[in-house]
């Protein structure tokens, strides 16, 4: 499976070897991995996540196909529910023939990740979980309803 | 009747409502001052496909998903 959800942490080490296990016999020249790592800040004891997995899933297809037309391929893990400060809950990653279409791809991927990918963060304060939402993100195409006749 | 669905942070059990279009939807979500306010920062979709058209039409069993601003990682 190239997109997986898992509820709570990821594990890294784990995950990153099990895709490395699984690539490394496919010829694809370069491997570039991300990992997106919970920050200690604001006082913050973890993130949490909500994820909409039909349109994820859809976004998702969206991009494999972009990178498939590079010869590419891409993979991503991404946690639902509590994840402490310095754990992680996010990995994706480009495996590509080539290393300048990899470079390319991981950051637009990421990029658009941040914007339009389904997932809604809060963060968790003295137990209490507060939407995030100064740093999320209106999708693309936002507003459709606000307009008027 | 069709079914306007809130995720993420919007804490709003779902409605149903009878509506032709999605210009009817945001007639109906323009009346509610606890909604109002998303409005303009909701992305929509129709039975999982996001959608760009007020005029989209809407048949009866449609699901219409409200999308807040989001981010991952």
């Amino acid at each position: 499976m190239m997109l997986e959800i898992i509820d709570g942490p990821l594990s890294p080490k784990e995950i990153l070897a099990q895709w490395y296990d699984e690539e490394y016999e496919a010829n694809y020249g370069a491997f570039i991995p991300f990992v997106g790592i919970v920050r200690e800040e604001d006082g913050i004891e973890a993130l949490s996540f909500d994820i909409y997995e039909p349109i994820l899933k859809n976004w998702f297809d969206s991009w494999q196909e972009k990178a498939r037309q590079r010869g590419a391929k891409l993979r991503m893990a991404h946690s639902k529910g509590d994840v402490r400060v310095h754990e992680s809950s996010y990995i994706a990653a480009v495996l590509s023939p080539q290393r300048r279409a990899a470079l390319e791809l991981i950051d637009a991927f990421v990029e658009d990740f941040k914007a339009n990918a389904p997932i809604w963060k809060y963060d968790v304060i003295q137990g209490e979980r507060i939407y995030a939402k100064k740093r999320s993100t209106p999708m693309n195409g936002a507003g459709l309803l606000a307009k008027k006749d | 009747m069709i079914t306007i669905e809130f995720l993420g942070p919007i804490a709003q059990e779902d409605i149903t409502i009878e509506a032709n279009s999605l210009q009817d939807v945001a007639d109906f979500l323009q009346k509610d001052p606890k909604l109002s306010p998303w409005l303009d920062s909701l992305a929509i979709a129709i039975n999982d496909k996001l959608t760009d058209s007020l005029d989209a039409p809407l048949n009866d069993g449609d699901r219409v998903s409200l999308l807040p601003p989001v981010c991952g990682g």
